[in-house]
């Protein structure tokens, strides 16, 4: 298997009732490379995770993990990869300590290494002072590190991680985020899921954009944001009711469709600078208050805006960290 | 991530007796962690069988004669409780299916059911670690229970050796009903339908019984079914094993053979359960 791509998927379907969660998946993981699995809610990436983590069958096309089907050698696959998924899979009543022994012990592995593996992945996840506590004691961030840290308990040669900081506070998404590099800087294999744009710009190396269970686009960061030309222009209005005609008051300077986020319009622009007082002499003349106006380059939302047509999250939900900063810029 | 100081994983040779068993006590091992980490879980479910006890020793205790005893009125509610004790023990096991139903209802429902089943271990680990733990369980419940019994006057008649096979039967009937309970835990939606599917079936089965009453106070049409219900013959083996009065019984083959009968029976259910819950678990998905 030494030449073989980590996961190589193809034509993978499946369809819960009349729902088709996937259909025609194609994906392909080169070993130590990192792949984001980026799509809006029920796009299908949970599915796929589960399926190249032998919970679930395809109803339809093939798929490898460590050169292993996924389904007829399904135990072969268990002893390559670490799964993490969105919820805390850990036990707990168990301390931390005795959830990693167990998982350690049902590895098939030896006493003293699991000992010796489980000491060193709660030093290196900061989960030392309160390896000997109950789980259920932890914060949500100390059982995402856990949950990881038993992941990782046999050293998988790849690791799913699916939405691996969805519901975590800022700091505790950041701390994930360094864990993450960190075990790819180790060269494990890493598939992960997310719907934060920002996640897989941070994390990924490549990205594959699915919506509706299938690929849409695929790429690195940049290629996906050159894919829709340069730079945006966005604007942020005091009163977002105005949005509909500032969108129609900046169609005379922009080179592309705007669109309406709140109180943001934003949309690509041809000319650099130049287009800056364009844009707020057209905003003035209609009397349209703004608070900020700037140039950025586009980001992944604005991708998945142009490929999809909608955006890729609901902002409801989305935590703070990642909301857009009109001061960032990439 | 730190210096790496621990190297390759190092994998065990496989134990003589299987994985599945290896996975299993692993997994037994949690849930009685798991045990001692609630106490008060454990506290309520000894104290549910006692109350049972002093229940029926003093409240039912005089009116429910036992045939064939020909004990005189003062002695009848003494002869009552050591026939009552053995009946204790049989609805007690039995009612350990509960905690193996809730048990697993409330793992599919967390992720760890997944992580389990993306682990290179035994199909039947999860399952079978259940019920060995709620098994181990009983040990101490019986031991409560005895401890309770000795207090209001039951007595063990017929020696340790029987004593301890009659020990032994009710936990080996604790074991198989927790399959059907696991069963149970993997079917339904969610833990809070577990909280009552798991309890529904167990009332009926148990009172449909000798537990309590002899079965030749019932009506006619009742009594072979009482008679077939595997824990009537499981009392009433429990009953004979200890020494205690066993009342009169009618002609059924199943009371004729008592201990052999919940053998076979135990037997049947674990043939028939044991592979539904495994093909269930592994189907399943966390929910």
């Amino acid at each position: 298997m030494s030449d073989q791509p980590a996961v190589r998927a193809e034509g993978i379907s499946r369809t819960f009732g009349e729902v088709k969660a996937l259909d025609g998946m194609d994906l392909v993981v080169e070993k130590g490379q990192v792949v984001g699995l980026l799509g809006p809610n029920g796009a299908g990436k949970t599915t796929m995770v589960r399926i190249l983590s032998t919970l679930l069958k395809p109803t339809a096309g093939h798929a490898e993990v460590a050169g292993f089907d996924v389904v007829k050698q399904a135990n072969q696959v268990r002893r390559m990869i670490g799964l993490t998924g969105q919820y805390a899979a850990v036990d707990e009543y168990l301390t931390g300590r005795e959830n990693l022994r167990m998982f350690g012990d049902l590895f098939h592995l030896t006493p003293a290494y699991v000992k010796a593996r489980s000491a060193e992945l709660l030093t290196s996840f900061d989960l030392e002072d309160a390896a000997d506590r109950p789980a259920r004691t932890y914060s949500g961030g100390m059982r995402r590190r856990l949950d990881l840290a038993a992941s990782l308990i046999a050293r998988p040669e790849i690791l799913f991680l699916d939405e691996p900081t969805t519901g975590l506070d800022p700091r505790s998404r950041l701390g994930m985020w360094q864990v993450i590099n960190d075990l790819v800087a180790d060269g494990t294999t890493v598939l992960l899921t997310t719907q934060y744009l920002e996640e897989a710009d941070q994390l990924a190396q490549d990205i594959v954009v699915i919506d509706h269970g299938h690929v849409i686009a695929h790429g690195t960061a940049e290629q996906l944001k050159d894919q829709i030309g340069g730079d945006r222009i966005e604007v942020t209005l005091r009163d977002g009711a105005a949005a509909e005609r500032a969108a129609l008051a900046l169609g005379s300077v922009v080179s592309g469709q705007p669109i309406i986020e709140g109180k943001k319009v934003s949309a690509p622009v041809s000319g650099g600078s130049v287009v800056l007082v364009g844009a707020i002499r057209a905003l003035d003349l209609e009397q349209i208050e703004i608070t900020d106006i700037m140039l950025r380059r586009p980001t992944l939302d604005d991708v998945f805006m142009s490929l999809t047509g909608h955006l890729a999250e609901d902002e409801a939900q989305r935590p703070e960290p990642t909301r857009r900063r009109g001061a960032r810029r990439r | 991530m730190s210096a790496i100081t621990v190297g390759r994983p190092v994998a065990l040779r496989r134990p003589i007796y299987g994985w599945a068993l290896h996975d299993g006590f692993v997994v037994a091992r949690r849930n009685l962690i798991q045990t001692l980490r609630v106490p008060e879980l454990l506290f309520f479910s000894l104290v549910q069988p006692v109350i049972f006890v002093l229940l029926f020793a003093y409240v039912f205790g005089g009116a429910i004669p036992i045939p064939g005893d020909g004990a005189s009125s003062a002695d009848a509610a003494n002869a009552y409780r050591q026939y009552l004790m053995p009946g204790i023990f049989g609805q007690t096991v039995a009612f350990a299916a509960a905690a193996s139903t809730v048990g697993l209802a409330e793992d599919m429902s967390r992720g760890i059911i997944d992580r389990f089943r993306a682990l290179p271990m035994s199909p039947s680990a999860v399952l079978l670690g259940r019920t060995f733990a709620d098994a181990v369980r009983q040990i101490l419940v019986l031991t409560v229970l005895s401890i309770t019994g000795l207090l209001v006057g039951w007595r063990i008649n017929n020696g340790i050796v029987s004593a301890i096979l009659a020990y032994a039967l009710l936990l080996f009937f604790a074991y198989t009903v927790a399959w059907v309970g696991a069963w149970i835990g993997l079917s339904v939606p969610n833990p809070e339908t577990a909280n009552t599917a798991g309890l529904a079936w167990l009332f009926p089965l148990t009172f449909l019984s000798n537990a309590f009453v002899p079965i030749s106070s019932m009506p006619d049409w009742l009594q072979p079914i009482a008679a077939y219900n595997p824990i009537s013959t499981l009392v009433l083996a429990t009953r004979e094993l200890f020494g205690n009065p066993t009342g009169t019984q009618p002609q059924y083959w199943s009371l004729d053979h008592a201990a052999l009968y919940t053998l076979i029976s135990c037997a049947v259910l674990i043939a028939i359960f044991a592979p539904l819950a495994v093909r269930k678990y592994r189907n399943a998905t966390a929910r």
